[in-house]
């Protein structure tokens, strides 16, 4: 009898497991059902029935849980959109402590951003007056907070929070220690190119529980993405409050602007980008990724536009112009196409077979390869003629990089829709060029300027 | 004969309600009070009664506790509010007057087509 008992017990232990996954009941309701659960077993015993048949049939009574979980989700509704829970859920095993001590080192590390862009002030240094040292600096301010964050998540090895300060330490230097005039082109160049850098940095610092990882590296991406969407959102949020707070104190005739302009806007942004980081953190299960639903808004469009420029360019037969406006221009181009091909990969399923949208990217991707060679030929040509600048030179370059990655890309994608090459070809391929960015974006900042002498 | 499903959507309430009001009770308890009252008829699911009991609950017709009886297990019990005995009495006037027009109809169809009931899978 006891031993019955105890069987029973395991069986609605396995039955308790079994529901509480669905996210339309909640622990009550899990809790209410299995007390009408237990009390139909309890008749069926009393009917003479044995512990496990009984069990069985009142199961089978109450009917599949599939029509169940939809009746109640006609009346739960609100339980289907996930809902981000900030400090742990209120049922569930409940990991709370963990999440509320992220909250508060969350707290801390934007307050750090904020902090460090006002910090320099006390050197006699002003947002106003002194672009050329904001400039190339701005990665500095926030980035190493988002880092830290992430590497205090991760719990990251005491060698590698060195690596982390000594490559923050040397953008540092690279931002400041050379000389270069305020008008110079190379001081936009580093402070394009910092960030970049940094933000690889960060990168490293995300995939610390396991570096060599291709998977974790795809995170990163997939974080990235997240992460650009969630700044861009808390920065639509900020302007709509900063307008409130112009319209407001302009009202009662005083001008905001310049506490807006030198504290709110600057720490603001600063802050959101921690803020940004730890969100998508927190989120990784509550939304589901928004990026890769853009690419595949997006990635059909792109190809139509790029083909009808083709196709115009081929009619047509008018040259393309290249200034150096136009050599950037085509740059974003194919940074915007690896980027629709990086997020439509981060969110694919590796073991599904080549389909139309695979031969759609790899008509995206060969006609920006085909544009571009375009282009480059022009530039090439350029260049020889002229000389060179380090505009020039960085956008060139850039070039060169993406068209390697995209080259290859399209090979992968072709032998994967010949079904000669898994898809995770690709994959490994994308996260092993990863470093590849990184590198070019520290050449940039640290060897351009002394290669053309400080221009 | 079964009582089809849009029937007893439509009966539910004022049947919860009713119950509720003769006496504070839990959603087992509930269902197999209906299976009595109807002999059986009327096919009641978890997925009917515990929704409807939440939703009586936001609406404030109804409020729920958790509540242990002596030498019971820990239950969900439900009681009904002035609004839900409000809501029961509307209710009755309507049916009323859907049952009463229904009679009028149907003056003599107990004689015409005698109903015949036999329990149908007695609720254990």
């Amino acid at each position: 009898m006891t031993d019955d008992q105890g069987d029973l017990e395991a069986q609605f232990a396995q039955w308790r497991h079994y529901v509480q996954r669905r996210r339309e009941l909640r622990q009550t309701d899990v809790e209410e059902l299995e007390d009408h659960l237990r009390g139909s077993v309890d008749d069926l015993v009393a009917a003479g029935l044995h512990a496990d048949e009984a069990f069985l049939v009142a199961v089978k009574r109450m009917g599949s849980l599939d029509e169940l979980s939809r009746e109640f989700a006609r009346e739960h509704s609100e339980r289907l959109w996930k809902q981000l829970v900030l400090t742990g859920g209120p049922d569930g095993p409940a990991p709370g402590g963990r999440s509320r001590r992220d909250l508060w080192v969350m707290v801390a590390c934007a307050v750090g951003a904020a902090a460090s862009v006002k910090a320099p002030e006390l050197f006699g240094l002003s947002l106003e007056d002194d672009a050329a040292f904001y400039g190339p600096n701005v990665g500095l301010f926030a980035l190493p907070w988002l880092a830290g964050f992430l590497a205090w998540r991760r719990r990251a090895a005491a060698g590698l929070v060195g690596v982390l300060v000594a490559l923050f330490a040397l953008g540092a230097v690279a931002a400041n220690a050379y000389p270069l005039a305020e008008d110079s082109q190379s001081v936009v160049l580093t402070s394009i190119h910092l960030p970049i850098a940094l933000w690889f940095v960060v990168g490293l610092s995300y995939v610390s529980d396991d570096v060599r990882s291709s998977r974790r590296r795809m995170d990163f991406v997939r974080f990235t993405g997240e992460w650009f969407i969630y700044y861009v959102l808390i920065a639509l949020g900020g302007g709509v409050l900063t307008g409130f707070v112009f319209g407001t104190f302009e009202a009662i005739g005083i001008s905001p602007e310049t506490v807006i302009a030198q504290w709110v806007l600057p720490c603001g942004a600063a802050a959101a980008v921690v803020v940004a980081g730890w969100l998508v953190e927190a989120k990784q299960s509550v939304v589901e990724n928004i990026a890769p639903v853009l690419t595949r808004l997006f990635t059909p469009l792109f190809t139509a536009v790029l083909l009808a420029f083709l196709v115009t360019l081929v009619v047509t037969s008018s040259g393309i112009d290249v200034e150096r406006e136009a050599l950037i221009l085509f740059d974003l181009l194919l940074v915007v196409v690896l980027g629709l091909l990086l997020y439509s990969f981060s969110a694919r399923d590796p073991l599904a077979p080549p389909g139309a949208f695979d031969k759609l990217q790899l008509a995206l991707v060969v006609s920006a390869l085909v544009i571009d060679v375009l282009v480059l030929l022009e530039i090439t040509g350029r260049i020889t003629e002229f000389g060179t600048t380090p505009n020039k030179a960085a956008a060139l370059g850039e070039n060169v990089v993406l068209l390697a990655n995209l080259a290859w890309s399209a090979w992968l994608l072709f032998s994967l829709i010949r079904r000669r090459k898994p898809f995770t070809a690709l994959e490994r391929w994308q996260t092993a060029y990863l470093p590849v960015f990184a590198v070019w974006a520290w050449v940039v900042v640290l060897l351009f300027p002394p290669l053309f002498g400080y221009l | 004969m079964k009582v089809t499903k849009d029937l007893v959507a439509a009966s539910a309430t004022p049947m919860v309600l009713g119950i509720l009001a003769e006496e504070d009770s839990y959603g087992y308890a509930i269902l197999r009070r209906i299976n009595e009252l109807s002999g059986g008829e009327l096919d009641w699911t978890e997925g009917l009664l515990y929704p409807l009991l939440h939703r009586l609950e936001r609406l404030g017709h109804v409020e729920s506790s958790w509540r242990s009886v002596a030498g019971e297990r820990r239950r969900k019990y439900y009681r009904i509010t002035p609004g839900g005995l409000a809501e029961l009495a509307e209710q009755r006037r309507q049916w009323a007057a859907v049952v009463g027009a229904l009679k009028e109809i149907w003056p003599r169809s107990d004689d015409a087509r005698p109903l015949t009931t036999f329990p149908l899978g007695d609720f254990a």
